[in-house]
């Protein structure tokens, strides 16, 4: 029995060593003061400045931060609407949009990356902002329909009929009700399509062109040329960005979840 | 009533417009590209032709279509052992730290799965950290060849895509009810039967939601061959890479994502047959 509870708290730690060790050896190291081996030399924060003189990098991000902010922006009020239709309505090819938006997720981003650049090539659609911009909001609405409809359906129902009996429009419930109720949700929605937007790497690759670049991106390019401790220190702190978001993003669900167990 | 119905319009108009533009059209225009016949000038010429398909028969295209597929089988196999005891554990821990537990894994399941792979490659680089311990300890005398070989691949495939195994099976283990676990202990059955007889079936809604989130990136991942297999092993990721910017050769890109579709499709519809409705949802408490 001692060797089954060995097990039962051995096993999982080994498993989140395996996942966190590689991320926290690039971590450490982009303090590393020396280019070349892995030895230990001292703390610095020489790459980091570096990467702050890097000024096409800081355009790179500035790109990537506009994208980010309108995909998301867009993606979650779209996505939002498609929640609270499927939640609410009835309508022709209700189902079929739920096996769609089921489809989107599990769709590899390469088939997904291409059949954007099909369409784009035939619109005459240049490479650039746009083609990027309507990529990731199409890439990210699926994910939010998701995280708002799993708390939607936490609802109760009864509240929009005791509304529309004291004579409020489908918009007034829409806005006042159902967008104040879910905003913890729709604010998660937001954050992990910042994420998706902000790391995306493979349908950008397809979709845009030389004259707009965006971080992940540079960041694949940059990679692909080895080990560097500026992009150790790059991946550190793109790293401890998608952490914050996440705890975020995931403290607004368990917040949202919480109070529906209270009022149980 | 009027405001009601023209509210409802807005919304249905608005997402199946966007779905119908940026996902329908541009999945019939990759059917009907690979159907088209390559031309240098001006991408594709619109003559219908199967060639693109027969192509893909040919040894080269097909090894690497046989590679990708064993390398996506082994990853997920690999996954599904490490993630479910993982998830099976952690799923039933009655830890009052057990949302901390599953954080711990939302995290690397949102992180750029590039970054993840560029760290394998430093762990496992020549110079890396592994070789530099295994030298100093003394197990090896040369740095071992890890990089740049087949099972670096894998091993960046596993470590991208466990948390995508892990986080559906979770959401499913969690589901199971033990009392059914406890009835068929008392009921005589031994451990491995319980498991095969009333674990596993129960849970294979998740076990099937993991595999199709880990099998079709798993073949199409471009970059992890690229920056961890030296692009000496090709998979079909980096061949419809290859056709769509280097070859130009649009229809041969569209009629391999078409076959990547149809795997696709094929396991969703295992996916849907195999799972009660209700358990549909379990899909939506992925996040």
């Amino acid at each position: 029995m001692k060797l089954n509870r060995l097990i039962k708290y051995s096993y999982p730690a080994f498993v989140y060593l395996f996942l966190y060790f590689p991320i926290l050896i690039i971590v450490v190291f982009s303090f590393n003061d020396t280019s070349r081996s892995l030895v230990w030399k001292g703390f610095t924060t020489q790459w980091y400045t570096e990467l702050f003189r890097d000024t096409n990098l800081l355009s790179v991000t500035g790109h990537s931060l506009i994208i980010g902010v309108l995909a998301a922006t867009i993606a979650t009020a779209i996505g939002t609407i498609a929640a609270v239709s499927l939640f609410r309505y009835r309508f022709w090819g209700k189902k079929l949009l739920h096996g769609l938006l089921f489809v989107m997720i599990v769709t590899p981003e390469i088939v997904m990356g291409i059949a954007l650049l099909l369409l784009y090539s035939s619109l005459d659609l240049p490479l650039g902002f746009w083609s990027l911009l309507l990529a990731h909001i199409t890439l990210c609405i699926p994910f939010v329909t998701i995280t708002v409809y799993s708390r939607i359906t936490t609802l109760d129902k009864a509240i929009f009929e005791a509304a529309r009996d004291l004579g409020a429009t489908d918009f007034t419930i829409f806005s006042k009700i159902i967008i104040p109720l879910l905003s913890p949700s729709i604010i998660a929605g937001w954050l992990l399509s910042f994420t998706l937007s902000l790391d995306d790497v493979i349908t950008s690759y397809f979709v845009s062109g030389p004259s707009f670049s965006i971080l992940p991106l540079k960041v694949y390019a940059m990679v692909r040329l080895g080990i560097k401790p500026e992009i150790n220190a790059l991946c550190t702190l793109l790293l401890i960005l998608t952490l914050l978001i996440i705890i975020s993003a995931q403290f607004a669900l368990y917040k949202n979840s919480g109070k529906k167990h209270a009022k149980k | 009533m009027q405001t009601k119905s023209t509210f409802k319009k807005i919304c249905v108009t608005v997402i199946w417009g966007w779905l119908l533009i940026f996902a329908l059209v541009p999945a019939a225009l990759m059917l009907i590209t690979s159907f088209l016949t390559p031309d240098s000038n001006d991408i594709v010429s619109f003559h219908l032709t199967f060639d693109n398909y027969t192509q893909l028969f040919n040894p080269a295209y097909l090894r690497i279509l046989l590679q990708s597929l064993y390398l996506a089988f082994s990853c997920t196999a690999l996954c599904l052992l490490i993630g479910y005891p993982f998830a099976f554990i952690i799923a039933r821990s009655t830890s009052k730290h057990r949302s901390l537990f599953l954080l711990l894994v939302i995290i690397p399941f949102w992180t750029s799965s590039l970054i993840r792979t560029y760290a394998i490659m430093a762990l496992i680089k020549a110079k890396g950290i592994i070789n530099t311990v295994l030298l100093a300890i003394g197990i090896v005398h040369h740095p071992l060849p890890m990089l740049y070989t087949y099972s670096a691949i894998l091993l960046g495939c596993v470590y991208d895509f466990l948390p995508f195994m892990i986080l559906p099976l979770y959401a499913n283990i969690e589901k199971l009810n033990p009392e059914l676990i406890e009835a068929a202990r008392d009921l005589g059955a031994g451990r491995i039967r319980t498991l095969c007889k009333i674990i596993l079936p129960l849970t294979s809604a998740g076990i099937m939601a993991g595999t199709l989130l880990v099998f079709l990136p798993a073949m199409t991942m471009f970059y992890i061959p690229v920056l961890l297999g030296g692009a000496k092993n090709l998979l079909l990721g980096n061949l419809i890479e290859n056709q769509f910017l280097a070859a130009n050769n649009w229809p041969v890109g569209a009629a391999i994502s078409m076959i990547i579709t149809l795997f696709m499709c094929g396991m969703i519809f295992f996916y849907w047959r195999n799972s009660l409705s209700k358990d549909r949802s379990n899909f939506e408490e992925l996040v």
